[in-house]
């Protein structure tokens, strides 16, 4: 390795500390015995664990955002896959239009869809809604989820549906029996990354919450901004390993994928 | 504007009710939960009370809220420099490892990229409070007496933000990377160029437009950022985002803070089509599977 190269080196890894290292450094505070956010902790406890999963607030924000994220990774997965496989067999003009109004929800700073979605609400009692969550936060994991489909759809060889529809099957028989279990695994993971996109969504969480019906990307914002309490460490480690549970399994989703599409060229 | 195409039709063509059958709750969802509440909120500040220019003439005019747009552009810019700055070599060393290497790498820029926001930015919070590890090293070493203000400031602004948004530069760098045949580089090894001048003269104009792409990405991302100002940013200097929640949630002025959304939404959409050819969203977003 000559100097340059362990120069490259040195300055990625100096990188990837400044990433890694506050995430690493707040973890272990949720384990430590005192009050007040120090490092390093102090002895060992499952208090913060116990005060988050004991605090009926806490667990009313939790499950409702486990609600929004469900339905919202359902809402995506489905309506995304229809759009994209008619986007995929040739939608003409109307693709093209489907695919500008697809990013135009993620380019449009979420500020700006937060107050519309705000006032626009108001007005038709869906503010602090479960219904009205899981339109705003269809709307911007869209891009992902399709983005995932349209991946696995277009390598899928059209004339393994158009055989079946000779053969007198219609459109969505074909569909269902032939394409759809190919791209099975990238739905999933669509749905996958439609479910932590919702479940994290802090901004139209913040401008939507009604003062019952908080999710917990809103309830973590008021205890960061009024006292920090050391339970945000402790989600922050429950929250992480949700990260790294969605991570492996997209990791095994594709691994799947990639099977599938081997298989089907084999046979 | 052209239209930006990311797939190209195969197969069977469908009938046109087909196509809108397949297509119409998507078109639906779009109608109701974005066009319709953007075009309404923006009608706003145009007409209330009646038609009217003013509340745009008070953006531009009020050097209050002038500094505010030029304070959050500045921010942005800053940020997406020192995303670049630090986003570039990463990339470059991920598209030339192999082997565990890149999965290491790779990991580490993607869990941060699938952790929560607020987490991360709780972790500065953490970090920068008064009694926090960063005042009591400082203190520890010397530097300072007394624990120093770092929380509530612009520069905790910008350090947290590029934490945040610097994954989104790294992979449509490295998907850029990945994508310049290693015969070009071979090529201008042949013809004599060392490792330095041919990064410099073939790797990089190839690899411009995912920089761009990716710079362009965090800059917008950054103006309008809303979490990470709200938290860990001084009162006394506001980001745009915190502006247009001020107005809306305090001072109840919707018509203004319309206006600010007006503004916010006309300069990210102009600059998405002035560099709509180096937004690739497919690879940008794709990445991430």
């Amino acid at each position: 390795m000559n100097a340059r190269s362990l120069l490259l080196n040195a300055y990625v890894y100096a990188v990837l500390v400044f990433i890694l290292l506050p995430i690493l450094i707040i973890l272990p505070m949720s384990f430590s015995e005192s009050n007040y956010l120090a490092f390093p902790p102090e002895g060992f406890t499952l208090r913060w664990f116990q005060s988050y999963f004991g605090d009926a607030r806490w667990m009313a924000a939790t499950w409702f955002s486990v609600r929004i994220a469900v339905l919202t990774a359902i809402t995506t997965a489905v309506i995304g896959t229809m759009a994209t496989y008619a986007l995929v067999r040739g939608a003409g003009n109307m693709g093209t239009l489907f695919q500008a109004l697809l990013i135009g929800p993620i380019v449009v700073p979420h500020i700006a869809l937060a107050v519309a979605l705000y006032l626009f609400f108001q007005s038709t009692g869906l503010s602090g809604t479960t219904l009205g969550y899981v339109l705003a936060h269809s709307l911007i994991a869209m891009p992902f989820t399709v983005f995932t489909v349209a991946a696995a759809l277009s390598s899928v060889d059209p004339a393994l549906e158009d055989a079946a529809m000779s053969c007198g099957a219609s459109r969505f028989t074909a569909f269902r029996l032939i394409t759809l279990p190919m791209i099975l695994p990238n739905v999933f993971a669509g749905g996958l990354f439609a479910f932590i996109i919702s479940f994290d969504e802090p901004v139209i969480a913040f401008f939507l919450a009604g003062i019952r019906d908080k999710t917990l990307p809103r309830m973590m914002f008021d205890d960061i901004e009024q006292n920090l309490t050391p339970v945000i460490p402790a989600i922050a480690v429950l929250l992480t390993l949700l990260s790294i549970a969605v991570l492996i399994g997209a990791g095994l989703l594709k691994r799947m994928a990639d099977r599938r599409a081997a298989g089907v060229q084999e046979s | 504007m052209s239209a930006p195409r990311f797939f190209e039709a195969d197969g069977r063509r469908m009938s046109r009710a087909t196509i809108l059958l397949l297509m119409g709750p998507f078109f639906a969802l779009v109608i109701f939960a974005f066009l319709y509440p953007l075009g309404n909120l923006l009608s706003i500040s145009v007409l209330e009370p009646q038609p009217t220019l003013e509340h745009y003439q008070r953006v531009v005019e009020n050097p209050v809220y002038g500094r505010v747009l030029m304070r959050t552009l500045q921010i942005a810019l800053l940020v997406g420099l020192l995303s670049l700055a630090l986003s570039l070599p990463v990339a470059v060393l991920m598209a030339n490892s192999r082997g565990p290497k890149a999965i290491l790498l790779t990991a580490c820029i993607l869990l941060p990229f699938w952790s929560s926001v607020l987490v991360r930015t709780a972790a500065w919070a953490i970090l920068l409070q008064r009694n926090g590890i960063i005042n009591q090293s400082l203190q520890f070493v010397g530097i300072t007496d007394e624990p120093i203000r770092l929380l509530y400031t612009q520069g905790a602004v910008v350090i947290a933000m590029t934490h945040v948004l610097m994954p989104f530069m790294v992979l449509p760098i490295y998907g850029a990377l990945r994508n310049i045949p290693g015969d070009y580089v071979r090529a201008a090894s042949i013809c004599g160029a060392g490792p330095l001048r041919s990064f410099w003269e073939v790797t990089l104009p190839l690899a411009m437009p995912g920089i761009l792409g990716g710079f362009i990405l965090v800059f917008l991302t950054a103006l309008g950022y809303f979490i990470t100002p709200a938290l860990l940013g001084s009162p006394q200097e506001m980001m745009i985002a915190t502006l247009i929640s001020q107005q809306m949630r305090e001072n109840l002025d919707w018509p203004f803070a319309a206006a600010l959304v007006g503004v916010l939404t006309l300069i990210v959409t102009v600059i998405t089509i002035a560099f709509s050819k180096v937004f690739r969203f497919e690879r940008m977003l794709g990445a991430r599977v």
